[in-house]
């Protein structure tokens, strides 16, 4: 079956984007990279160190992935809009990750300012991923200023709650034309599974693999959960109910009466 | 209104009594919360709580390690100068002590800069003694304007400034602001401090909101501790902090449980805390203020950092020296305090990483500084 996930013109070959913060050892990444088969990686600017040998987290990334650098840290738009520029000279590319966050005790993004951003990069020709609040109207404006993707979070960043804003984004994937990806909140790969199963494009997982007791299995199970989620949305799963198929208990007397009645 | 008036409001309350009448169902009930308000981090400080260490170091692990995952942030402090007008009686650089003042010139700052940076370090903290004769903002501004070149982050621990003071520096390129009330209880601060501008009590607790209505990045504060009772001065740093993070919610916000160290002078404090005391303060904020940074200093013992690995703390000092040009100069002038643990950047780097955790020599990439070619993949698009 022809499925594949396209992002400003470019294929991607896998659904599960993996974040590259809070592991215990860079020489963990490439290993994570490659047991969940992921194609996009994103990283944070601010941790980037262009001066020291061995703590220059983009030498550890294997040479065929996305780089999708990230403007973690931003306050403002402008902040974002920086971070991104900086980001450009590396020489990685034009994809960015717009993550603009006024507020360090939730960590939920700012939309206003996350649209402001986008409508300025876009412009520059950055391939523009923006994380956001889950809210229709504040989407429909990022793709009217030109994201390339909408990354609604499933709960805040780190918390490993699961998609607890279900319900929105689940009108942000049947209204919105561009992919969407459920960034943040996902700590299970089950979690994972019903993100994909819900339609979203892909998922974006960084807490719940770097912090696993064992960070490579964790990812490979990711993977496998992205896949299967996806097989499943693809495979259009039969509706729910709440009772076994042969019974009618409300109707059934109508069955009973034709009965008699024969 | 500002923390000052929060002071006073916690002032009036009886936080004796309260501590006395916590139970341990209570600290049961506070350890089952997701939510803590800030009676709850108060019974965590109580006497009734040390029982629980164990379990509130493992919900302090969780938290951290979903937060920040398994990394600690190292930077080190820069002494830019020792003169001083004020007579904190703790302190080593007491306008009284009979010490050799110095202060670096621009030269040696770049020497030092060097000799940091070639350690791999690229957080700073640059600190002075209180003398706008010797070392005033135009003086630091200079200061930072070299430093930039070799640092990502350069945060300053000097005299409380005025918010247009602050937006000056932070023009410059300071990101960052360290200052620590010392004493949060008012009478004692003023015996502690008994000449020049640092008596001002308020000027100095309010520092953190000028700071942040300049629009500073990131705020540590803390008690030194030892100079009064631990648990009502924790548990006011603790609501500082809350308070801040209310106030200004774009602005990272950290805490540190500086406790004294030997300097030079008579003063011994008269209020010692235990490691156990320190341990317990630590996990209560990490309980109280789950994103919170919490810094630990050189002023600890390497055995003791090594165990606080684990408990909640994120960032972390190294190779450090509190003498003026410590870092390039082998005399053995005096500093500010005496360092404990005295292990290099590249044995602290080694030692943490042992842990399991990775030692972060950068979180902030200075946005006057301009990007590197870097990247070795194939450029996409």
């Amino acid at each position: 079956m022809d499925d594949k996930l396209v992002i400003a013109g470019r294929q991607v070959t896998s659904r599960l984007f993996i974040g590259t913060g809070k592991f215990a050892d860079y020489s963990l990444i490439p290993q994570v990279i490659k047991a969940a088969k992921a194609q996009v990686v994103t990283v944070a600017l601010r941790r980037v160190d262009f001066d020291n040998p061995g703590e220059n987290m983009l030498d550890y990334l294997p040479k065929d992935v996305i780089i999708m650098p990230n403007t973690s840290g931003a306050r403002s738009a402008a902040e974002a809009v920086r971070i991104a520029r900086i980001a450009r000279e590396t020489g990685c590319g034009d994809w960015v990750k717009i993550e603009v966050i006024s507020d360090q005790k939730y960590l939920l993004p700012d939309n206003f300012e996350t649209i402001i951003a986008i409508e300025i990069l876009a412009k520059e020709g950055f391939v523009v991923l923006p994380y956001m609040s889950p809210d229709l109207m504040a989407a429909k404006r990022m793709v009217d200023a030109g994201a390339a993707a909408i990354m609604p979070l499933g709960a805040p960043i780190g918390t490993n709650r699961g998609i607890k804003t279900r319900e929105l984004v689940q009108i942000l994937i049947s209204e919105i034309d561009l992919p969407v990806i459920v960034d943040a909140g996902i700590g299970r790969p089950s979690e994972a599974a019903e993100a994909m199963e819900m339609g979203a494009a892909a998922v974006l997982v960084n807490t719940a693999i770097a912090t696993a007791e064992n960070p490579v299995l964790m990812a490979k199970a990711f993977g496998q959960a992205v896949e299967a989620g996806r097989g499943a949305y693809l495979a259009g799963p039969g509706a729910t109910r709440h009772f076994a198929e042969a019974s009618s208990p409300l109707t059934g007397f109508l069955r009973r009466e034709e009965k008699v009645g024969q | 209104m500002t923390f000052y008036d929060e002071i006073v409001r916690l002032g009036g309350m009886d936080l004796a009594g309260f501590l006395e009448r916590v139970t341990p169902s209570h600290v049961t009930n506070v350890l089952a919360k997701s939510d803590l308000q800030s009676q709850d981090f108060l019974a965590l400080l109580s006497p009734q709580a040390a029982p629980f260490l164990e379990d509130m170091a493992q919900a302090a692990h969780r938290l951290t390690l979903q937060h920040f995952g398994r990394t600690i942030l190292l930077y080190t402090p820069l002494y830019l100068s020792n003169y001083c007008v004020n007579q904190c009686v703790y302190c080593g650089f007491n306008a009284t002590n009979t010490i050799e003042r110095r202060k670096l010139t621009l030269a040696e700052v770049e020497l030092e800069a060097k000799a940091i940076a070639e350690t791999g370090l690229q957080h700073l903290l640059i600190l002075t003694g209180e003398s706008r004769q010797h070392s005033p903002i135009s003086y630091i501004r200079d200061c930072v304007s070299v430093l930039r070149r070799y640092f990502s982050s350069i945060s300053i621990e000097i005299y409380p400034l005025s918010a247009d003071e602050y937006a000056d520096l932070i023009a410059a390129g300071v990101d960052g602001l360290t200052i620590y009330q010392e004493a949060y209880e008012e009478k004692v601060y003023s015996l502690l401090h008994p000449k020049g501008p640092k008596r001002d009590y308020r000027f100095r607790l309010e520092a953190p909101e000028r700071g942040g209505q300049a629009g500073i990045r990131a705020i540590n504060i803390g008690p030194l501790l030892g100079l009064h009772e631990w648990r009502s001065e924790v548990f006011k740093a603790g609501v500082h902090a809350a308070y801040l993070q209310n106030r200004f919610p774009d602005i990272e916000i950290s805490v540190s449980f500086p406790r004294m160290r030997p300097q030079f002078g008579d003063y011994r404090p008269g209020f010692p805390v235990s490691d156990r005391d320190l341990v317990q303060s630590i996990l209560a904020l990490r309980l109280f203020l789950p994103r919170a940074g919490i810094t630990i200093s050189t002023r600890e013992r390497k055995e003791l950092r090594d165990n606080l690995v684990k408990l909640g703390v994120t960032k972390m000092s190294a190779g450090s020296s509190t003498a003026i040009g410590g870092h390039t100069d082998a005399r053995d002038s005096i500093g500010q305090f005496e360092i404990s643990d005295r292990r290099s950047v590249d044995e602290m780097r080694r030692g943490i990483a042992h842990l399991g955790y990775k030692p972060i020599l950068k979180d902030w990439h200075d946005l006057g500084r301009e990007g590197k070619k870097v990247c070795q993949t194939t450029p996409i698009s």
